[in-house]
């Protein structure tokens, strides 16, 4: 892997930028490897990529069934923060936030990671009470965290509107939250972990498993049948899909998300702003596009488009907080697929069949624990046993009762 | 968003109605035997089919009655709905999941 720098940069202008090596090889399967990661979106990339940097196996193989990233990595508002109620959860996200933070540098790629402060609006009693029961909590986790008044929360954003049909009685802010480049994210992940031996192979969709005597010994796939001694299912939306084909269900349901952006304009929003009460949450891209998104549809569809009523629900309560945007044009909107629990909080764990991992249930806000969750989980694949970090979230405990109730900090913010 | 059959008031508009889930989900009898395992799937695992899937809706903004129905979860098509207790009308195995039952037997319309 030959290192991006501004040298680089000055060397490849002088060839008219013709010489850039590829960012990652496209090899042919081989017949087999230590381990399989199904899915390349981010979180599949991470794993791949710490398995090889941090526990010594270079022979993995990511199969994607379409392109890298095409997946909830590529379609998400790019929100990151930790603040979670639940011990279990801050260990967790807070993990993430830690490596973002360094990210960029270990990478050698531009994640673009930009700690802009993350606001929570409350908008009535109820909020208010939520947020300073969790902004306690977050604070006792020793993860930054602090109240704003209304007006605290008009000097941060002059333009919002704090006596509109929503009224902002306060906030509460993370100021080390922000966002990332989601394409960036995936793709650095992908050329670190190929420059050390991972086979990245698209267009290769995994279509059954080969499975003797309880444990997996590879898959099926569109490019013919791979050994694996063990198997990472990263799948997001699919993943209820592929653990069928594994012969079990998961305690998941999918439902469509979706977002959109409008056209480009000057800075004018310089954090995130979100809120529960109603469903809007919105941030400025580094192009100057607003990023804007809401909640899912209310029903499991695989069908990756969104519910067209959804975007009264989220444009309107943008147009009253922030009245200045109300003649802004929005340029596109998409959906992606997220793999909603009951409880809000992923499930990163064991299986019915031995050497096959999942790391799924993200739904809609896993993007910002991406580096954590690759990390935990290629410990865990490599150990044979879950990661500190990662062991509260098995699957077990929809069966022992142990659930991680994040519905406040995650059911609609993302 | 798309259209939802209620038995009752016919063909409406999605937003009318909600989702109540996974149809046909028996709650477990022998229940001082049961593990805690067979507990955990009957209220926390779900088929999430992508494909035919039979659900259960209520008309929320109409008649406000509970019904099921089976739905293409990719197209979001929902080739008919059916009273609470009655079996599940499959669609053909080939069903592409592009038109419903009524568009492709008119002359069954009920
Ligand atoms: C509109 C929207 C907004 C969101 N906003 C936020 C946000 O602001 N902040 C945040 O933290 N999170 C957000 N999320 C959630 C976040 O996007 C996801 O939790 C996260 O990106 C999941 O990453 P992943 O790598 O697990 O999944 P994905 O990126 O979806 O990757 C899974 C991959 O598996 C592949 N795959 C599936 N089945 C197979 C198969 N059989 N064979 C081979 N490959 C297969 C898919 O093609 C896909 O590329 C949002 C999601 C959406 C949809
Ligand atoms: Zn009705």
């Amino acid at each position: 892997m030959k290192k991006y720098s501004i040298f680089a940069i000055a060397r490849n202008a002088r060839n008219h930028h013709q010489d850039w090596e590829r960012a990652w090889r496209s090899p042919d399967p081989k017949p087999s490897y230590d381990v399989i990661i199904i899915g390349g979106g981010g979180h599949g990339l991470a794993t791949a990529y710490y398995l090889a940097k941090e526990c010594g196996i270079t022979n993995v193989a990511v199969l994607e069934k379409g392109w890298l990233g095409g997946g909830n990595t590529g379609r998400n508002t790019t929100i990151v923060r930790s603040n979670y109620l639940w011990d279990e959860s801050a260990a967790l996200y807070d993990h993430a936030v830690k490596l973002w933070e360094g990210l960029s540098d270990e990478l050698n790629y531009n994640v673009m990671f930009s700690q802009r402060g993350l606001l929570h609006l409350a908008h009535n009693v109820h909020d208010m009470q939520e947020i300073g029961r969790r902004g306690n909590a977050i604070y006792m986790n020793g993860i930054d965290s602090e109240f704003l008044t209304p007006e605290q929360v008009k000097e941060m954003v002059p333009i919002i509107n704090l006596n509109c049909r929503y009224p902002v009685m306060g906030a509460l802010l993370q100021r080390r939250g922000g966002t990332a480049r989601h394409d960036a994210v995936a793709w650095g992940y992908a050329r670190a972990a190929d420059s050390m031996g991972v086979d990245i192979i698209q267009n290769c969709e995994v279509t059954g498993f080969k499975i003797e005597n309880g444990v997996v010994k590879g898959v099926e796939t569109t490019r013919g049948s791979i050994g694996a001694n063990k198997v990472g299912v990263v799948a997001a939306g699919h993943s209820s899909v592929v653990a069928e084909m594994a012969g079990f269900r998961m305690p998941l349901e999918s439902f469509p998300l979706q977002a959109f952006v409008s056209e480009p304009m000057k800075p004018i929003v310089d954090c995130v702003i979100m809120s529960n009460a109603i469903h809007a949450y919105i941030s400025q891209s580094d192009k100057g596009e607003l990023v804007i998104g809401g909640s899912g549809d209310p029903f499991i569809s695989y069908s990756q488009r969104g519910s067209f009523d959804q975007i009264e629900h989220v444009v309107g309560p943008v147009i009253e907080l922030y009245p200045i945007f109300s003649r802004v044009r929005m340029l596109r909107q998409w959906g992606g697929i997220t793999d909603v629990t009951v409880d809000r909080s992923p499930i990163i764990t064991k299986t019915p069949v031995d050497n096959m991992f999942f790391n799924c249930g993200w739904g809609t806000g896993g993007f910002k624990a991406t580096p954590g969750s690759g990390r935990v989980f290629a410990h865990s694949i490599a150990q044979g046993d879950m990661h500190p970090i990662a062991a509260p979230f098995t699957m077990d405990r929809f069966h022992t009762g142990a659930l991680i109730d994040e519905a406040a900090a995650a059911a609609v913010a993302h | 968003m798309f259209l939802v059959k209620c038995p009752w008031c016919g063909w409406r508009e999605q937003t009318e109605f909600s989702y109540g889930g996974e149809a046909h989900i028996a709650r477990p009898t022998g229940t001082d035997e049961i593990s805690d395992q067979e507990w955990g799937d009957y209220i926390y695992s779900r088929k999430n089919t992508k494909g035919v899937h039979a659900e259960r809706w209520v008309h929320t903004q109409g008649c406000g009655r509970w019904f099921n129905a089976v739905r293409h979860t990719v197209t979001d098509v929902m080739w008919d709905s059916y009273k609470m207790g009655e079996d599940a009308p499959n669609p053909p195995k080939d069903w592409d999941g592009l038109s419903s039952r009524d568009e492709l037997e008119p002359s069954e319309g009920k």
